[in-house]
């Protein structure tokens, strides 16, 4: 298993055909009191860096854009009645979806957690 | 992910600004000023406002005063409400109008006894200086008090806590002022505020800013809010933002902000717009501010359209999830007979209509104290 990031803050983590997905502990932070999140339907075809989910904090709507390109094959249902996971558990159980691997190669673009880690020390 | 508002030129720093950052706040650039959005959390913050009491900088407002023969009655030309029979210490909401009637801004008006004293928006306060200045005669001297910060002091607690520190504070009512001394430091004190609650906003020499404040938390009470609080509190509270729910393209009437026009003044008018006014209380207005509530958590933004059925009869000016109600409420214009409370709409939310309702505001009951 191996878990990526980018610049716009979603984590990815892969698992054989399947990656997860949601928004780090950075994000969540930035974003304050989430009230709802907008996932994406089951089946979407998601394209890299393009909309996948709106997350409604109570001072405002953000987007979360997909990582990488795929189809989406089970989205969070607990965040329907407990929007507030993303921010008790970003990183775990406040995940949004998982989607199939479209392309691998574009994994490689993305920051591995010392990348990140840096890259938000830097911000 | 995220999205920061950016301004033309760099924004100023308040009196307060290292005082923010050590108390954990997050700095935002807003109507020209390095603000606090937050420190704790936006949520949290505004349920200790509603629980306790809430300290929150309000420095970028402008303080303004009039003074010289006749500045009252100068002043009447260009809002609907009293201002010469405003007693001394009596204050009054009230809106400043361009000639054509639109709001320019929403302000307090108070008579010190020594002047008249303004709070205008930060955001509007160049505009309301160019704007009085040359609406006013000469002989009124217009002063801008960027000297002095403004603390906002908001909650049941509030008067507890102000009370211990300035004595004869709490004695104060609600859209009434006064003259405090504080260890020296000179205050003037109004009972008023944004949040619906019971408080205070309390004038302050800049240079005492930061002891106040301090003062002010060292009580168990009192917590320092950030702005993001303090706008869904005043969205609870039903009272519109400007520059969002009122703009110079609305009219006092359209507002459903006629508790501002004076009833003397309504029939003897002589100020910018009565005649516009006058014809919106006899026709009513084309398009009313009303209040929504939503079922669900998926809140609807500025911007999103209202619809009755397939037609688009509104929009909203500014929404959000209310902490105290727990479901979303927002505020708006919807066109002439869709303003009844309880008229079942739907809101548009990106590929979402959501069901609403025009519901009655303020969406969670003002807790004003006028006296026992």
């Amino acid at each position: 298993m191996s878990r990526y990031y980018t610049e716009d803050h979603e984590w990815i983590e892969v698992e054989g055909e399947a990656a997860t997905v949601g928004i780090t502990e950075y994000a969540q932070e930035q974003l304050g009191d989430i009230v709802f999140v907008e996932l994406p339907e089951e089946g979407a075809e998601l394209e890299k860096s393009k909309d996948a989910a709106v997350v409604e904090s109570v001072k405002a709507a953000s987007d979360v854009y997909a990582p990488i390109t795929g189809t989406v094959i089970e989205v969070n249902s607990a965040l329907e009645d407990d929007p507030a996971l993303v921010n008790s558990s970003p990183e775990e159980d406040g995940w949004f979806f998982k989607l199939t691997i479209a392309d691998e190669s574009e994994l490689e673009g993305l920051m591995d957690e010392a990348a990140y880690k840096s890259f938000v020390d830097g911000l | 992910m995220m999205s920061e508002e950016e301004t033309e030129t760099p924004p100023e720093t308040l009196a307060l600004d290292a005082w923010h950052r050590a108390h954990g706040a997050r700095m935002v650039p807003f109507a020209g000023y390095e603000m606090p959005i937050q420190y704790e959390g936006i949520v949290a913050e505004h349920d200790w406002t509603r629980a306790h009491a809430g300290l929150f900088d309000v420095s970028h407002m402008g303080q303004l005063t009039l003074s010289g023969d006749g500045a009252a009655q100068a002043l009447e030309a260009l809002v609907p409400g009293l201002v010469s029979s405003l007693k001394p210490g009596k204050m009054r909401y009230s809106l400043l109008l361009a000639e054509d009637g639109g709001i320019l801004d929403d302000l307090m008006i108070t008579n010190t006894g020594e002047h008249i004293a303004l709070v205008v928006n930060g955001a509007c306060k160049w505009d309301d200086i160019a704007f009085l200045r040359e609406h006013l005669p000469d002989e009124i001297t217009l002063t801008h008090h960027d000297e002095q910060a403004l603390l906002a002091l908001q909650g049941p607690e509030a008067v507890d806590a102000l009370g211990e520190l300035v004595p004869g504070a709490a004695e104060l009512v609600f859209m009434t002022a006064g003259y405090y001394d504080w260890n020296g430091v000179p205050l003037w004190i109004s009972r008023a505020g944004y949040t619906g609650e019971d408080g205070f906003e309390i004038s302050v020499p800049a240079e005492h800013a930061e002891k106040l404040a301090t003062a002010l938390v060292e009580d168990k009470r009192v917590k320092p809010i950030g702005l993001g609080a303090r706008d869904s509190l005043r969205l609870e509270a039903g009272l519109p933002l400007y520059g969002h729910d009122l703009t110079a393209e609305i009219d006092p009437v359209s507002a459903d902000l006629t508790f501002a026009l004076s009833k003397k003044r309504r029939e003897s008018g002589g100020y910018h717009g009565h005649e516009r006014i006058s014809a919106a209380l006899l026709d009513g207005s084309q398009r009313t501010r009303i209040g929504l509530v939503l079922d669900g958590r998926l809140p609807a933004r500025e911007g999103s359209e209202i619809f009755a059925g397939d037609t688009q009869v509104g929009t909203v000016t500014s929404g959000g999830f209310s902490p105290t109600l727990g479901h979303p409420i927002a505020m708006g214009y919807v066109e002439a007979g869709r303003a009844e409370i309880g008229t079942a709409l739907e809101v548009q939310v990106r590929s979402k209509r959501l069901p609403a309702r025009v519901a009655q505001m303020p969406f969670v009951p003002h807790r004003y104290y006028r006296g026992s």
